[in-house]
């Protein structure tokens, strides 16, 4: 068992993890009732799984070439700090145009929000 | 065997793509669409990052933090204008 066959071992189980949840990921996108649900099941897992095959990525090339690759850190970094920027801001386009919740959901407190900040807003440019 | 992997991690991700497919072409709204587009764009970077472990090469990682980049701004673009009508929008004259 020499260094190629352990860090081929490692590379292929955080390649085969990231692999199956980023297939999570799209079974919750099409399993899932409403957008808010598929938001949550998207950006999560997708972004695990993509950095977890990203890692596996930047240990092979650094244990097979030597190469250090700047890009992929800097990948790893990009997605991590984006994904979950860019599922936030689909959502709040999403409720502010209405997107009807799922028909299970019972409560939606920032409607209840967004509703009293409206007659606020409405009073004090009538007053 | 290492190769078999990647083979079977390029089938799985091929797969999660035409999954996450079906719900850009079926999704009841916009931001189903977009969300899902959005998904597809991650999960690219993670085809490339296998393909370019089985081509055994390193030239391809620029690509990674290209498509990134784009899926980023794309999806800040689509769900700007889906909440306010305009992407960029003009400078008030008062």
């Amino acid at each position: 068992m020499n260094a190629k066959v352990t860090i081929e071992i490692v590379v292929g189980i955080l390649i085969m993890s990231g692999t199956v949840m980023s297939l999570l990921s799209s079974l919750g996108i099409i399993r899932l009732p409403d957008v808010y649900n598929r938001a949550h099941a998207s950006t999560k897992s997708a972004t695990l799984g993509i950095l977890c095959i990203l890692l596996g990525a930047f240990l092979y090339f650094f244990y097979t070439h030597g190469v250090s690759s700047i890009r992929l850190l800097l990948g790893i970094v990009f997605v991590f700090l984006t994904a979950p920027v860019a599922g936030h801001l689909i959502i709040r386009s999403a409720h502010r145009s209405k997107v009807a919740l799922a028909d299970i959901s019972v409560q939606d407190d920032l409607q209840d929000y967004l509703d009293s900040e409206k007659d606020v807003e409405s009073s004090s440019t009538t007053s | 065997m290492f190769e078999k992997i990647m083979l079977l991690a390029m089938f799985l991700l091929s797969i999660s793509v035409v999954i996450a497919l079906y719900r850009v072409i079926k999704g009841p709204s916009i931001h189903d669409r977009i969300l899902a587009l959005d998904s597809i764009g991650y999960i690219v970077i993670g085809i490339v990052a296998v393909l370019s472990i089985m081509l055994d090469s390193h030239a391809y990682l620029e690509t990674i933090l290209l498509i990134g980049i784009l899926a980023f701004l794309s999806t800040i673009a689509l769900s700007k204008y889906m909440e306010r009508g305009a992407v960029i929008e003009r400078k008030s004259d008062d």
